[in-house]
């Protein structure tokens, strides 16, 4: 009997020049296997490809990194459930003076309204609840798709 | 991820956290955590000195942590986030539910001071 082979993460990066002054601009698509443990190297190639050198300051690329892995847990575990047979996809495009980065599962969605964070002193102790906060308040904008199963993340570079 | 765990002279249990802090990993670290506390320990230092990021279930993985060391009588601290860390617990208001130090010298001294 021979072990399942593991799904493996699909990229693709393209780069290109587009007119005007903001000059070249990299495309990066990925597609996720619904596993935890891709998380890691996921964010690692996003940051490799779209933020080379010293695009980003160190502050921003922090801020980045966790949003990036945020909204990969929210997609892996939230949205697919963490079903192997579910993908999750990421698009991120750097263009001018920003980087917006789609993350997209093949869940049902949800409604971003009804999270609230537990950042008052009596909900503290919840382990729960704090990562859509936390993307918030890390990246300059945050959209959801209507069925609330992709997350939209824009930073800009300052 | 991977953490070391050793304790020091005065009977403080010092974990160190290696890498990132994430949903994929926070387990192994509560699991550490609690095999100490069968083995009696109480007192606890978590050190982040070489973490790269955490995220929100790494976050509620030391809350989890926290609770259950206090439950059973014991103590946590943190240590070693560096101004990027130190935002995030600031931003969840975190850092007013942990006892946090600079290094982790000084959290394991101050269980003595």
């Amino acid at each position: 009997m021979t072990a399942p082979v593991p799904a493996s993460l699909q990229l693709c990066v393209r780069r290109r020049r587009l007119p005007g002054p903001s000059g070249a601009t990299v495309q990066v698509s990925l597609r996720v296997p619904s596993d935890v443990a891709c998380i890691e190297e996921v964010v690692d190639l996003l940051m490799r490809h779209c933020c080379t050198g010293g695009w980003l300051c160190r502050k921003l690329r922090f801020n980045l990194r966790v949003a990036i892995a945020e909204a990969l847990a929210n997609a892996i575990v939230a949205g697919n459930q963490e079903d192997r047979s579910k993908w999750v996809q990421v698009q991120a495009e750097v263009c001018g003076d920003r980087i917006r980065v789609e993350v997209t599962d093949q869940g049902p969605g949800f409604d971003p309204a009804s999270i609230s964070a537990p950042v008052l002193p009596e909900d503290l102790d919840r382990p729960n609840g704090r990562g859509l906060f936390l993307i918030r308040h890390l990246v300059d904008d945050v959209s959801f798709n209507a069925q609330g199963n992709s997350i939209c993340m824009t930073l800009r570079r300052r | 991820m991977g953490f070391t765990a050793s304790k020091d002279a005065s009977g403080v249990y010092l974990i160190r956290v290696e890498g990132q802090l994430i949903v994929g990993n926070r387990q192994e670290l509560k699991t550490a955590v609690q095999q100490a506390l069968d083995h009696d320990e109480r007192r606890f230092v978590i050190d982040f000195s070489r973490t790269g990021y955490i995220d929100s279930s790494g976050l509620g993985a030391l809350v989890s942590i926290s609770k259950r060391v206090r439950e059973q009588g014991g103590e946590l601290r943190l240590s070693g986030l560096n101004e990027d860390l130190r935002s995030l617990f600031e931003l969840t208001k975190l850092d007013t539910l942990f006892a946090i130090s600079d290094t982790a010298e000084r959290a394991v001294g101050s269980f003595a001071a």
